[in-house]
């Protein structure tokens, strides 16, 4: 008995170990087993080496980052991943006085913030010039930016009927137009009324491009061609074989409404709009289209030849053209694969009708007709661009990865982890007809754990990989302000910023230039205050006027050196210009409040800084 | 027997040689750079002046380097402590300089073609005391420059003496000054001038030793 208690014991406490040997072994491990390795002394020496910028040295790329939500853009130089500067586009920026003055008030309208997705450089012959930088906003404005001064020049828009301009801001290859798309398909024109339930047939969508001026930039209206009700999402321009055509992706062909993330994933292939956008534009100097909301409309049923579908799995992101322009790479994000269409296929199977059938009498070109590959690039494919030697290098969302491939032979060769789940990615000069190759900048969403904790309001990542080796390196993390989508990274020797704004250019009325000429002056109740900023007097010294006087003040910068920024900053009157060197800024206000408001130099310009400051004496009514 | 002040003039009173003439003609070619070309170059640096300011004299005025953008800083710097401005119109030395260049070059130019020994020498006397006039005319300026402060300077700074020559440390300021190539064409004048009258010199004694031979 005694013996085979033992016996039972000891069974027991062998099987125990036994189940805690298997537990033990069988337990998660602490990381990831795909975790890599960290990378060795050599490789991180080498990462250093490629970008370190000494300090006075000069970065070799300019890289412009859409700003997202924040409605600006952000300017960083590579391979530093130094931040440079900030450009205001949609929203005030009291550090440049943007959205403070007359001029950029009345540029940024009644609204104060934008979503600027997608920057587009101004292009010649396909490759960027340098001229200008244009930006959406999902408020239907698109904005242009004058690379001489880094300044945004302007904001045209709302456009009529393009709700939501997700699709946008890509241009053409001689900057003849930039893309516009509406991402959420609303009745037009804007303010009317259609039930939820009319959804399918009410709701429209719109494609379309607006007008560049080639000497000025000024944006002018287009065209818009009326759309299924999809969710036009992202575009690219054809380039050399491609030139004249334009492709807009789709999400959501299903013409779903409600709890989308469910609802529009239901198809396996949604659209790629291919749009002739010299028919589209010939259209419109003919006098077709239909009017809607004050602009011209191409209903593709009356105009036909101007837009095709083209299926590509499964909601794409990205559509982007091959530097030859004879592939167009369509990234359906819900699948594992990324679609690379012929567009000599395309052509020919428009000239054979060989369709399989239309959405709103817009023909739907045959798949398998103008499919040259599907690449097994990865989970997630979100967006392509090129390298030189016909690489090409798609984003991978759900990997968290960028998958290196070739144009051609389709041949995956190399993929490089990302911190975290990036979104876009940027060659350098990676959607031209020659992309430069050397960096890469993954623009990712996530970056948890990367940096020192900043609270719950996390950074975003944009990371450096170095791919003018076989195999991609990552060999940077930077960490960019909400929200980058998509940049463009230009070579920095094509670029040529002013410092100063010449005096001869300034044509202001209410410029002056020497401190004699700086006084006050009344009209009624509208009183002009002419300002000189030059260091380190504001001059008038004070100005004085009644409670209820309509108040211009403007100022002019007299300084014609590099870096003497002068502020006004009007304290309880919510004012701050700054003045850059021969700039002249005006403001007008009502002078509502009685009493002594200090007014002041706010950017700070010399040893005598503090004393640059004067008063505003507003006198009360009784 | 003559006299050694009558051995002496009778030095003075022969008409040049060749050799002379020439090299007057080249002085007088030589003012043309002295008036085209600046005098005098001063260059200022800062740490936030990297690449410097600059600031060129000529005879008859004051240009500044960056399309003249320098000398408006150098007035706007120079403003906190009180320093006058500097502008063309303050130098009378714009005004006369270049009218005495021109009342030189007809002088050298009438020597060049009549010329004796003694009309060289009095040209060289009469240059040097227009090059030491000059020269003490412009260190005055400079002086008073610095000497000159507004009592109500922002920055209170003591009287200094910004460098003639060569360089010197002014609170973050190096300050470098030297003469440029129109000065370099004066002095090349200067040499010159005393070369032909070294010539001129030498073949009158010649002359008058071989007159005393033969007298003898």
């Amino acid at each position: 008995m005694k013996r085979h208690r033992k016996t039972w014991i000891t069974w027991a406490a062998v099987a125990a170990v036994a189940i805690a040997a298997a537990l033990s072994g069988r337990c998660a491990p602490s990381a990831p087993k795909s975790k890599k390795a960290p990378a060795g002394a050599s490789d991180l020496a080498v990462a250093a080496q490629k970008t370190y910028v000494a300090p006075g040295d000069l970065d070799e790329f300019y890289l412009f980052s859409s700003g997202g939500h924040s409605g600006q853009i952000y300017v960083y130089g590579v391979p530093s991943m130094r931040h440079l500067s900030t450009i205001p586009v949609f929203t005030p920026y009291p550090g440049t006085g943007y959205g403070f003055d007359d001029e950029s008030r009345k540029m940024l309208g009644n609204l104060t913030w934008g979503d600027a997705h997608h920057p587009a450089l101004s292009e010649t012959a396909g490759d960027y010039d340098g001229r200008w930088l244009f930006i959406n906003d999902m408020n239907g404005r698109l904005a242009r930016i004058d690379l001489r001064d880094f300044k945004t020049k302007q904001i045209f828009g709302p456009v009529p009927n393009v709700s939501g301009n997700h699709a946008s801001s890509f241009v053409t290859p001689n900057t003849e137009y930039a893309l516009m798309g509406s991402r959420f398909s609303i009745p037009i024109p804007k303010g009317t009324y259609a039930p939820i339930e009319k959804y399918a047939t009410d709701y429209k969508g719109v494609v379309a491009a607006m007008k560049i001026d080639p000497k000025t930039g000024e944006i002018s209206y287009g065209f818009e061609i009326l759309m299924p009700p999809f969710d036009y999402d992202l575009g690219d321009a054809g380039k050399k074989l491609s030139e004249g055509w334009a492709f807009f992706t789709c999400y959501n062909s299903e013409r779903a409404t409600g709890k989308l993330e469910v609802t529009a994933s239901q198809r396996d292939r949604d659209y790629i709009a291919a749009v002739d956008w010299r028919a589209a534009a010939k259209a419109i100097e003919e006098g077709k289209g239909d009017m809607i909301g004050g602009v011209r409309v191409l209903d593709p049923k009356k105009v036909p030849g101007v837009v095709y579908l083209m299926p590509c799995g499964k909601s794409p992101h990205g559509v982007d053209v091959s530097p030859d322009g004879k592939y167009i790479i369509g990234s359906g994000k819900l699948q594992g694969v990324t679609t690379a269409f012929n567009f000599e296929k395309i052509q020919t199977a428009i000239r054979n009708k060989d369709f399989t059938g239309d959405e709103d009498g817009i023909p739907v070109i045959k798949y398998e007709s103008i499919k040259d590959a599907e690449i097994p690039v990865g989970l997630g494919p979100l967006h392509t661009q090129f390298g030189p030697d016909g690489w090409a290098y798609t984003s991978l969302f759900l990997d968290s990865a960028i998958a290196k491939w070739k144009l051609g032979t389709w041949e995956v060769v190399d993929k490089v982890p990302m911190s975290y789940n990036i979104g876009h990615l940027c060659a350098a000069e990676g959607d031209t007809v020659s992309p430069k190759g050397k960096y890469l900048v993954g623009l990712n969403k996530l970056s948890h754990g990367r940096h020192l904790s900043v609270g719950p309001s996390q950074p975003e990542s944009s990371q450096l990989v170095d791919i003018s080796e076989e195999k991609m390196k990552l060999i940077y993390d930077a960490f960019t302000e909400p929200e980058p989508h998509y940049a463009q990274m230009i070579e920095a020797k094509k670029l040529h910023p002013i410092e100063v704004y010449p005096k001869d250019e300034n044509k202001d009325p209410l410029a002056i230039w020497d401190v004699k000429d700086a006084g006050v002056t009344r009209n009624g109740a509208n009183v002009l205050a002419k300002v000189v900023l030059v260091r380190s007097t504001i001059t008038p010294t004070a100005i004085e006027v009644n409670q209820g006087d309509t108040v211009k003040i403007a100022m002019t910068n007299i300084e014609q050196t590099t870096d003497e920024l002068h502020g006004f900053g009007l304290l309880d009157y919510n004012i701050n210009i700054v003045c850059d060197p021969g700039e002249t800024k005006t403001v007008t206000f009502k002078a509502d409040k009685a009493g002594v408001f200090p007014y002041y130099c706010t950017n700070f310009c010399s040893a005598l800084h503090q004393e640059m400051q004067g008063y505003l004496i507003v006198k009360g009514k009784s | 027997m003559k006299t050694s002040l009558e051995r002496l003039s009778g030095l003075l009173d022969k008409p040049l040689e060749t050799a002379p003439r020439v090299l007057l003609l080249a002085a007088v070619l030589l003012f043309a750079p002295a008036y085209l070309t600046p005098l005098w170059k001063m260059t200022m640096f800062a740490p936030q002046y990297p690449d410097g300011l600059r600031m060129q004299i000529y005879s008859y005025k004051l240009t500044g380097g960056n399309g003249g953008q320098d000398i408006k800083e150098i007035n706007v710097l120079n403003h906190y402590i009180g320093m006058h401005e500097l502008t063309t119109a303050d130098f009378a030395e714009f005004k006369w300089i270049p009218f005495v260049v021109g009342a030189l070059a007809l002088v050298f130019l009438r020597a060049a073609l009549l010329g004796r020994t003694g009309t060289l020498l009095d040209l060289f006397v009469l240059y040097l005391y227009f090059g030491l006039f000059s020269l003490w005319s412009f260190g005055y300026k400079l002086y008073s420059y610095g000497h000159n402060l507004a009592p109500t300077a922002s920055v209170k700074v003591p009287p200094f003496m910004p460098p003639l020559m060569g360089f010197k440390k002014l609170a973050n300021f190096e300050v470098y000054s030297y003469p440029s190539l129109g000065s370099y064409a004066l002095a090349a004048v200067a040499v010159t001038l005393g070369a032909a009258l070294f010539l001129a010199w030498r073949e009158a004694r010649a002359d008058a030793a071989a007159e005393t031979r033969v007298a003898g």
